[in-house]
């Protein structure tokens, strides 16, 4: 059996799907930030399977990549600064219960 | 018709004082100098004056009495609708040109010695020329609609200078009444236009004689308009039984009420009756409306007249009774028997007005119990006032002695019963303004000040004011004045100046009248019947008289409070807050309704948010799957 784009793409989407379930069903701040990690990385894969498969000759796609990785990163320094700040305050990290402005 | 050439001074007449009033409020009134401003006002009005005599002598001189000017359009729309701004140049026109212009420039000139000193001094004078602007498009109008509005517009003046000295409280609430009291008569005079124009489409004054005389417009209809017109004379001319606003109308400055009170404003009335006669004529039931409304508040007015204490009232109910008589010489005799009686009342009547207003300046009252003992003070003021006094009563051979012979004369002919009316008002009359002459220029001086003589600038138009309520009503001893105003076709009473004697009625008028003079005689001079005495054995009726027939509370009470406030008023009120707000406010509550509703599926919950979102895009991206 020889890998084609369809295997990585497959595993694209189930990764993002596991990804969007956590980030819309779980309470705790951190496993949605962790699932919002998945369906970012997911999206890499997309990127690097079409880049190797569609044009295989360029490098567009894997050093979109590694900006990509790059903003991750600074993205969950940023949210868990912000979820460490709420749960300072508040003493929780259930987003549920996150609801000051709520009416 | 001969085109009057040229046209140009025509306007003129009536637009000099407009110019006037307009130079007066936005140039002179900023410079604060006073005499300037009563300069221009009264140089526009001896303008106006000069022009309508030359029109007088050009009129005289045209063979059917009437001459016309080009009109200008003024609202076209489309074919139907054509209001042309045109003037009427006829002998009815160029009388109350005359009568206009000659009492506004001596009540004007005499304003000068009167107003001298007052703050609004002004504005006094802008708004009299106004007032004379108005009054003269109003009398040279060839169109209904353009009267109407000159016809507003002298009322507008009216009520602002009614409230002149709008501090008082008083002077506030009389122009206030006056101006919604002549409304309720002018509801009637628009009601006429609007259904002559339905039936008719046209408000030109000519055509629509013309109508009526070819009996086109007749019937119900003719009479509901000949009504509707004679009500909005009936407003403004102060007749029973929209009479109230005039004698509170005092509240002005004395100057006004001679002008606008008794010479000309209130002359209005019965000039538009005059001018839409023809209309009148073909409707039996309309003149005989106005013949009685006419001797009916003739005889009406005269009665609360003996009883009032202040002047200036007792004169107001006389130029209401006097009103009555010229609206009952239209309606038994014709135009030229009201118009001739308009003609000298509004001489000696602004004298009467000028004189007291002498009176007032001296004494600072208007309340003749504080008067008495003038005689001597002001022997100018006395004669002028004893001379239009001898001449509203009808003495031979003053001026209103001409006019008041003949409407006593033809109302004899056709309205026996009026007749009898207006012959015991004649008596009245005496009664009233020899009770005035003797309370004020009689006996003692009964009040606290020192009273002088007024000065010249004041005394010199009421003289000449008495030359003329000696002398005007002689145009008409041979029925010169008849067969002018009623284009060739003359019905004179008189036959010469001592013609007129010969007649059994005149004689039977002066007994009436020195009758009344001897009463008033006996009682205020003589003191043979004291006062006293026969107001408390009449006191049933002196408490009539005195509160007016109580007239202002049945209208303030039943009509205003009772049927206007909480009836009508509180049902629009109802209507109102229930109905339109009451509409507005279930809309209002509904929308908050449901959005105090609906918010509730903003919960705050973010990842809910998320979810939607997914199952949106999931639902497009099945969506265009099978729609392919």
């Amino acid at each position: 059996m020889t890998l084609g784009l369809e295997h990585y793409l497959v595993l694209s989407v189930v990764l993002f799907s596991i990804g969007l379930y956590g980030a819309l069903a779980r309470r705790s701040a951190v496993i949605i930030l962790m699932s919002i990690e998945i369906m970012l990385n997911a999206a890499n894969i997309a990127l690097v399977a079409f880049s190797r498969y569609v044009v295989p000759g360029l490098l567009t796609g894997q050093v979109f990549t590694i900006f990509s990785i790059v903003v991750g990163a600074a993205e969950v320094t940023v949210g868990l600064a912000i979820i460490i700040a709420i749960y300072r305050r508040r003493e929780t990290i259930d987003v549920t219960k996150i609801n000051l402005m709520k009416w | 018709m001969e085109v009057i050439s040229p046209s140009g001074p025509v306007w003129l007449i009536f637009l000099l004082p407009l110019i006037a009033f307009a130079v007066i409020f936005l140039l002179i009134k900023p410079l604060n100098k006073p005499k300037l401003a009563s300069f221009i006002s009264i140089i526009a009005v001896l303008g106006s004056l000069a022009l309508s005599t030359w029109l007088l002598f050009s009129l005289l001189s045209s063979p059917e009495h009437e001459l016309t000017v080009p009109s200008l359009n003024w609202l076209v729309v489309g074919g139907a609708i054509n209001i042309q701004f045109g003037l009427i140049l006829d002998s009815l026109t160029v009388v109350m040109l005359m009568v206009v212009t000659v009492v506004s420039l001596l009540v004007q000139i005499y304003s000068q010695g009167y107003m001298r000193g007052d703050p609004g001094y002004h504005r006094y004078f802008a708004l009299m020329s106004l007032f004379t602007a108005s009054m003269l498009g109003l009398v040279m109008a060839s169109d209904l609609l353009v009267l109407f509005v000159f016809w507003e517009l002298v009322g507008l003046c009216s009520y602002l200078l009614i409230g002149f000295w709008f501090q008082r409280p008083a002077a506030a609430n009389a122009a206030k009444k006056a101006f919604i009291v002549t409304r309720f008569g002018d509801l009637g005079f628009l009601a006429a236009i609007l259904v002559l124009f339905s039936q008719t489409g046209t408000l030109d004054i000519a055509q629509l004689h013309g109508l009526a005389a070819a009996g086109v417009l007749g019937g119900a209809v003719l009479t509901w308009v000949a009504i509707g017109i004679f009500l909005g004379a009936v407003g403004k001319s102060g007749q029973f039984p929209l009479h109230v606003w005039l004698p509170d109308a005092m509240e002005g400055p004395t100057p006004v009420s001679a002008l606008i009170h008794a010479a000309t404003m209130v002359a209005a009335g019965v000039f538009l009756v005059a001018r839409m006669y023809p209309l009148f004529e073909h409707s039996p039931t309309a003149l005989l409306t106005v013949a009685t409304i006419g001797g009916v508040t003739a005889i009406f007015a005269a009665t609360m007249a003996m009883v009032m204490t202040d002047i200036k009232r007792v004169l107001a109910y006389s130029t209401i009774s006097q009103l009555g008589y010229m609206m009952l010489g239209l309606g038994v005799g014709g135009i030229t028997i009201g118009i001739f009686h308009l003609f000298n009342h509004a001489f000696f009547k602004a004298l009467l007005f000028l004189s007291a207003g002498s009176v007032n300046h001296a004494t600072g009252t208007f309340d003749m119990r504080r008067m008495g003992g003038l005689k001597r003070i002001m022997p100018w003021t006395y004669a002028t006032f004893l001379v239009a006094s001898l001449s509203i009563v009808g003495i031979w051979p003053l001026a209103g002695f001409w006019s008041k012979e003949e409407i006593l004369a033809t109302s004899l002919e056709s309205q026996p019963l009026l007749f009898y009316l207006a012959l015991i008002t004649v008596f009245l009359t005496a009664f009233y303004m020899f009770r005035i002459v003797f309370l004020t220029f009689g006996g003692q001086y009964r009040g606290d000040t020192k009273p002088h003589e007024s000065s010249r600038v004041m005394v010199i138009p009421m003289v000449v004011l008495a030359v003329l309520a000696v002398g005007s009503g002689w145009v008409n001893v041979t029925g010169g004045f008849d067969q002018f105003l009623g284009h060739g076709e003359g019905h004179s009473f008189a036959q010469g100046f001592f013609g007129a004697l010969a007649h059994p009625l005149a004689w039977l008028s002066q007994v009436f009248a020195a009758g009344g003079i001897f009463l008033a005689y006996a009682i205020y001079s003589a003191r043979w019947l004291s006062a006293e005495r026969i107001r408390r054995r009449f006191f049933p009726v002196y408490k009539l008289l005195s509160n007016k027939y109580w007239f202002d509370e049945l209208y303030e009470n039943i009509l205003v409070r009772g049927i206007l406030l909480n009836r009508f008023f509180a049902g629009l009120k109802f209507f109102d807050s229930r109905g339109v707000d009451g509409a507005v406010n279930r809309i209002a509550d509904t929308v908050v309704t449901v959005g105090q509703t609906s918010r509730k599926v903003q919960t705050g919950q973010l990842q809910l948010y998320g979810m939607f979102i997914v199952l949106g895009i999931l639902a497009i991206i099945l969506a265009m799957y099978f729609t392919g």
